[in-house]
């Protein structure tokens, strides 16, 4: 490197790149998303912090929906595949996806996942992510939407804390709140109030897997975001 | 730790540029970082620390650079305050994230001989 006279170290090159650096994972999300698309998969990446009330959700989803609408899931877990035979106890056709010590899932783990799968006979995929509120946000899956599980019990500035999370939310089911009797400190309307200062179209639904409330209102909202157009 | 993931992804990117250009050496990675990208920048740094080695990047500097979260309104295209309700307190639009989810490869510096 020239460093004599001043001559603008005519040896070195900038290349100009203005790439997004998850472009691949982002190309293999789009390839998910279009193939789910085409077989008239509504394709959710359910996300939220260990013991949120994932599974939970989706064990509830199912009690209720089962018999009108096919149900599949993979699950993603660092170890076990304990959510996974809860989900097939529940009637949902899942998938364990074990990330190892990897804290989220990428498109080419859900890729290869999909072929476990005959995706035109599925009505609802979802992708149970890593309990985490901050790796899953980053990697885009080809899901057409993002839900996330938020408990009463995890405080209420919790959605302040965990933004980015939010603000890629779609939807957020505030969960566990059969607890609510008896935890006297928690506001929810703070709750509210939090999510709508990171959520740009701030849409909660209040949700209990033990007393069913939310359920209908989540599977409306579920119906109501379904592909339109089938192709397969 | 998303982050080694994304350094992974990095190096592989910078390593298809770099086959672009035989016998230089890349010295210098210039990315962007935006604030509500989930991926933290002190961790970022040290994740690069402890991958480039032998790979295309080992005796290149990697600078990054945080971008801001900006939300606007999609209709008069006012700023929303800091922590403020992200709805326009003028005209009650939706606002938009105008920046900070990138996470960017903006340039890389090549030493040619």
């Amino acid at each position: 490197m020239c460093q004599d006279c001043g001559c603008g170290d005519a040896n070195i090159v900038p290349v100009d790149v203005h790439e997004k650096i998850l472009a691949k994972n982002d190309s293999t999300a789009d390839h998910n998303r279009s193939h789910l698309r085409k077989a008239g998969v509504l394709c959710v990446n359910l996300m939220g912090s260990p013991g949120a009330g994932k599974t939970a959700v989706l064990e509830a989803t199912a009690r209720m929906a089962s018999e009108a609408l096919s149900i599949a899931a993979i699950a993603g877990d660092l170890a076990t595949d304990n959510d996974a035979r809860r989900l097939k106890a529940a009637g949902i056709l899942a998938e364990a996806l074990n990330t190892g010590s990897m804290c989220h899932l990428d498109a080419e783990l859900v890729h290869r996942a999909l072929h476990h799968f005959k995706l035109p006979e599925i009505d609802l995929l979802f992708i149970e992510n890593v309990g985490n509120l901050v790796c899953p946000a980053v990697y885009d899956l080809g899901q057409a939407v993002n839900i996330v599980a938020l408990s009463v019990t995890e405080g209420e500035d919790k959605p302040l804390k965990y933004p980015t999370m939010f603000a890629k939310a779609d939807l957020v089911l505030l969960t566990k709140t059969d607890l609510l009797p008896y935890l006297p400190n928690v506001r929810v309307e703070k709750i509210h109030d939090a999510i709508a200062r990171v959520m740009p179209r701030p849409n909660v639904i209040e949700f209990s897997s033990n007393n069913g409330q939310g359920v209908e209102l989540l599977l409306d909202w579920l119906q109501a975001h379904r592909p339109a157009e089938i192709y397969a | 730790m998303h982050e080694y993931s994304v350094i992974q992804s990095l190096i592989d990117s910078v390593e298809t540029q770099a086959k672009l250009h035989p016998g230089a050496m890349v010295k210098l990675l210039r990315v962007s970082i935006g604030e509500l990208s989930g991926v933290d920048t002190t961790l970022l740094a040290s994740a690069y620390e402890v991958f480039r080695g032998e790979t295309v990047c080992a005796d290149a500097v990697l600078e990054i650079k945080p971008v801001s979260a900006r939300w606007s309104c999609t209709k008069c295209d006012r700023a929303i305050p800091r922590g403020d309700v992200l709805r326009c307190a003028m005209c009650d639009a939706e606002v938009k994230l105008t920046s900070g989810d990138e996470i960017v490869l903006d340039q890389i510096e090549l030493e040619v001989l």
